[in-house]
């Protein structure tokens, strides 16, 4: 019994070396080498981070997309999901206040044209996307706030779509903070 | 067809392409004989060398058992004062503060036992110094410890009569050094090249577009999500697990997660039939679970896809199925994909809430972590798996009127008592759990703890009761998800699951580790005529309906109560 116990001791101590500092160190350091240097991929604009390519940020202005309701307030110091069960009637109630407010800011839609992912909460909290149908329905808005011409930023949402994993896996899905800057660009 | 399911079924197929010949690969290694990474062996007898292990020295199997509790007791104590006092302790960027004692206590159960249950959460509850010295470390070495507990078991029943059963010691290290460390590297720089952090660096504050000041949990998350997955663990860097975009970044990255988490377990049950030099045996075993994981998918499928009934009533569009919980860049049928995997295996990790799915997906979730052992675990899943081999053995012995064997050994009445036990074990712990939760839900509403009982719930009515059930099965199963809705951060739900995880894992190593010790010891009796094949169909059947008779009958009064009411009260 002492023998193990000692064996173990020696054992856990040369592992720890090779697991916690072998191995992730070495990650990290061949990580240096990705596109955000292994500290996440960052969007900068006129020399300021405007926000992280992967995450999502929250969009309220008529003029911007809108993104995912978040139970999290797209805050990327946590994250949450709204963790609501399918038959939770206060759910139900939040789900029905946010197909009414898509209404009122999007005048011209039908309730059967909005999507389920603009209505229910991401698993993150931090989803940076939405559905093309999701986008196709504030086209019309953020046009007219803008006051530029649906065409152009119909164009610019296709440009924003990515496409199923190399064309045949998973859904495609709409990048909402790319799809601003893109329109704060023109 | 649609983009959703040719992705889930390309993963599948890569998942076989991957496990099989990785299943041929740890026969061979663990069998000693010649394999192309034999240039690590300096490392490993270095490693054996500044341990003092002479891995020449035979164990029988209590030899094994002991050596195993030891190391297991030892890493307990270690990751406990580390989790308590982290925050006096250096790599604490963030400045979390340090556990309570009964949240280390029930983390630390459920990392050693490679569960994973988190009642913390990743961003704000721990420092860098535990992510990756105790819990990651953990992630580690708990895997590493269920492969060699399963390669015991192989080890008995490899020659005819045997009592020594190869070093523990030898197995654990080439469970890490062949398997999990070489993998875990590949999958951790797939990750980091495809957007997940793995630098140092702490959290980071920017100004959003909207002019909102935003701070950014970081770390060094890719080296430990690898391992997450690979060694079936399932606790995640970020408390939202692998649906964080940081930890799982694309669809792509969500295949290689999804791969990653099962090929271990599939390997297992290949390595087996190869390394006891009966390959039918270990195909047989496969077609079982793999015919148990189709049956679980497909409806799980179809009620995601199918999309929420009560939201189909306020007339929205739900073209792409139910998105409560989900994130946009993998959809419903690879979310349900994922939940399925991660429930049958042990893995724990989510793309997915799995409190915001639909009523019979929860039921679908809840028996996978209630049968364990379609694939199972890194390697527990083969021990949950043989539990159920003897029981169908002896079933099917009394119902032919013979003595009954397994491998040409005799099962005699030890062994079935034992694994009578184990078998009564899961039922046991899941029921008598959940009804003290209830119980202390309606009875002791007011109690003063960190969360009030009468608070814990984040969803009245069936699905409530749903959210224990599912909390006390996944600390059964050492599964690690949760339906996370449930207030479980004081001290009554980390003092029951902790224990729960804890006799969850050890006697469910233990009982069959005894089973197959004791049968290898005995004499041999060639096959004749007479002998009951466990290789064929009709023996796979058999054990087959085993399996279901048992947790229908054990499970289906608690199921009736949560997810099957949920959904028929939704019907109407």
């Amino acid at each position: 019994m002492k023998k193990y116990i000692i064996q173990s001791i020696r054992l856990t101590v040369v592992l720890i070396v090779l697991l916690c500092v072998v191995y992730p160190i070495s990650v990290a350091f061949m990580g240096k080498m990705s596109k955000g240097n292994g500290g996440g991929e960052k969007i900068i604009k006129n020399g300021k981070t405007v926000g992280y390519a992967l995450l999502g940020q929250s969009f309220t202005k008529p003029e911007y997309f809108w993104g995912r309701p978040s139970a999290a307030g797209y805050n990327a110091a946590g994250s949450a999901g709204s963790n609501k069960g399918p038959s939770n009637p206060d759910y139900l109630k939040d789900v029905q206040s946010r197909i009414d407010t898509l209404l009122k800011y999007n005048p011209g839609i039908k309730k059967s044209d909005i999507p389920a992912d603009m209505v229910t909460a991401s698993g993150s909290g931090l989803d940076p996307n939405i559905s093309e149908a999701g986008a196709a329905i504030q086209v019309a808005r953020v046009a007219k706030a803008r006051k530029i011409d649906e065409q152009k930023v119909k164009e610019l949402v296709a440009m924003n779509t990515l496409k199923p994993f190399m064309g045949l896996f998973g859904p495609s899905s709409v990048n909402v903070l790319k799809l601003n800057l893109a329109l704060d660009e023109l | 067809m649609n983009t959703e399911l040719t992705g889930i079924i390309a993963t599948f197929l890569l998942t076989l392409v991957i496990a099989i010949p990785l299943g041929m690969y740890l026969a061979k290694v663990f069998a000693g004989e010649k394999v192309w990474t034999d240039f690590l062996k300096p490392l490993e007898s270095g490693i054996y060398k500044l341990s003092g292990i002479n891995i020449k020295e035979q164990m029988n199997w209590k030899q094994q058992m002991k050596a195993l509790m030891t190391i297991n007791l030892l890493w307990l104590v270690y990751g406990f004062f580390v989790l308590i006092f982290q925050d006096k302790l250096p790599f604490n960027p963030d400045g979390n503060p340090g556990m309570t004692p009964d949240l280390a206590f029930n983390t630390i159960i459920s990392f050693v036992a490679n569960c994973n249950l988190q009642h913390y959460s990743g961003e704000s509850g721990v420092s860098y110094l535990s992510q990756q010295y105790v819990l990651m470390f953990l992630q580690f070495v708990s895997a590493a410890t269920g492969i060699a507990a399963a390669i015991v078991l192989f080890k008995a029943f490899r020659d005819k009569t045997t009592t020594e059963l190869g070093n523990f010691w030898e197995f654990f290290v080439k469970a890490i050094t062949r398997l999990l460390l070489p993998l875990s590297i590949v999958v951790a720089l797939i990750l980091t090249f495809n957007g997940t952090p793995s630098s140092y660096e702490g959290k980071d504050q920017f100004i959003s577009m909207q002019g909102d000041t935003v701070n950014v949990s970081r770390g060094p998350a890719a080296q430990m999500i690898a391992i997450k997955h690979l060694g079936t663990n399932g606790g995640g860097y970020f408390g939202v697990n692998s649906a964080h975009p940081f930890e799982n970044p694309s669809y792509f990255t969500n295949m290689v997660e999804l791969i990653a988490q099962v090929i271990i377990p599939i390997a297992m049950v290949i390595a087996f039939g190869f390394f006891i030099r009966r390959k039918k045996l270990g195909w047989t075993i496969f077609g079982v679970m793999t015919i148990g994981l189709f049956m679980l998918l497909i409806p799980m499928l179809s009620s995601e896809l199918g999309g929420s009934p009560a939201l189909a009533k306020m007339g929205i569009s739900q073209t792409t199925g139910a998105m409560e919980g989900k994130e946009v860049r993998f959809g419903p049928a690879a979310s349900a994909y994922w939940a399925t995997v991660t429930t049958i295996i042990s893995t724990g990790s989510v793309n997915s809430m799995h409190d915001s799915t639909m009523p019979m997906s929860g039921t679908w979730q809840l028996l996978g972590m209630m049968i364990n052992s379609f694939y199972g675990g890194c390697g527990v899943g083969l021990l949950n798996y043989f539990i159920y081999l003897i029981v169908a053995v002896f079933i099917s012995g009394l119902m032919v009127g013979r003595t009954p064997e397994f491998l040409g050994h005799k099962v005699e009445a030890r062994e079935i008592k034992i694994a009578a036990i184990i078998t009564l074990l899961s039922p046991f712990l899941i029921l008598a759990g959940t009804a003290i939760a209830s119980y202390v839900f309606t009875n002791y509403g007011d109690a003063g703890w960190a969360v009030q009982p009468k608070n814990w719930l984040n969803n009245p009515g069936f699905h409530g009761f749903s959210e224990m059930l599912y909390e006390v099965t996944s600390s059964n199963a050492n599964n690690g998800s949760g339906f996370e809705g449930l207030g479980d951060n004081n001290i009554f739900w980390n003092l029951l699951t902790g224990v729960i995880i804890f006799l969850g894992r050890f006697l469910p190593i233990i009982g069959p580790i005894a089973i197959a010790g004791l049968l290898g010891a005995k004499k041999f009796i060639p096959e004749s005529a007479g002998t009951l094949r466990t290789d064929t169909k009709t023996f796979a059947l058999m054990t087959f309906a085993v399996i279901i008779v048992l947790n229908a009958l054990s499970y289906f009064p608690a199921l009736a109560l949560g997810p099957i009411a949920e959904y028929f009260t939704m019907l109407k």
